[in-house]
């Protein structure tokens, strides 16, 4: 029985993107309903010419930077790709970065509100990173 | 006519077998059997899982060395 997830994502650390990219990733993959809300520290990294690089939260984000660990955009993607995941801009946040959908990676849906993020969620899963 | 296909996915870590695995099994044909290569231990538990949700098949798991060949074949 397919799930729905609604994935939150607000830290900027490395551990937290990679944990609800993974999430995202695997869940979209095998046929459940996922969006994903990127707000505060998380949406800059989806922000054209921005690094990609994100600091580590402790010593297992480090490793993290190792050889052969998806990188968690690449994942995002995927969960995009291969399982029609939504990635939502926050609408609040874009407003304060001064930035429109053109300045956002490929794959991105549109700046989407809290209020409807929230009401989409409704009889889902919520989870916050 | 179906065929085998090798997916090396060695040395990437969870969930970018399974990722590698998915991304594969889009593009094949119904009937086609796809071997998976991996280092990574936690996909020789989670791909049967991921097969089984899905509906495909588990053809064969087994380990050779550090490596293990998870055989799946597209059902649909």
């Amino acid at each position: 029985m397919p799930s729905e997830f609604h994935i939150i994502c607000v830290s900027s650390t490395h551990e937290k993107l990679q944990m609800a990219a993974m999430i995202a990733s695997v869940a979209a993959a095998s046929g459940d309903a996922v969006t994903v809300f990127f707000s505060m520290n998380a949406l800059t990294y989806f922000v054209k010419g921005h690094t990609a690089s994100a600091p580590a939260e402790g010593e297992f984000g480090a490793m993290l930077d190792k050889k052969g660990v998806p990188p968690f955009k690449q994942l995002f993607q995927q969960a995009a790709d291969l399982g029609d995941a939504q990635l939502l801009p926050c609408s609040m946040a874009m407003d304060l970065l001064e930035i429109t959908d053109e300045n956002l990676d490929p794959g991105f849906g549109p700046a989407t509100g809290l209020t409807k993020f929230l009401m989409d969620a409704e009889g889902g899963q919520l989870l916050t990173f | 006519m179906s065929e085998t296909k090798v997916i090396d996915a060695c040395n990437t870590y969870c969930p970018g077998p399974l990722m590698e695995l998915i991304t594969y099994m889009k593009q094949a044909e119904v009937g086609d059997v796809l071997e998976l290569l991996s280092t990574d231990q936690g996909t020789a538990s989670d791909v049967p899982e991921w097969v089984n949700k899905i509906g495909h098949e588990m053809v064969g798991s087994e380990k050779v060395g550090d490596i293990w060949h998870i055989s799946v074949r597209k059902a649909k």
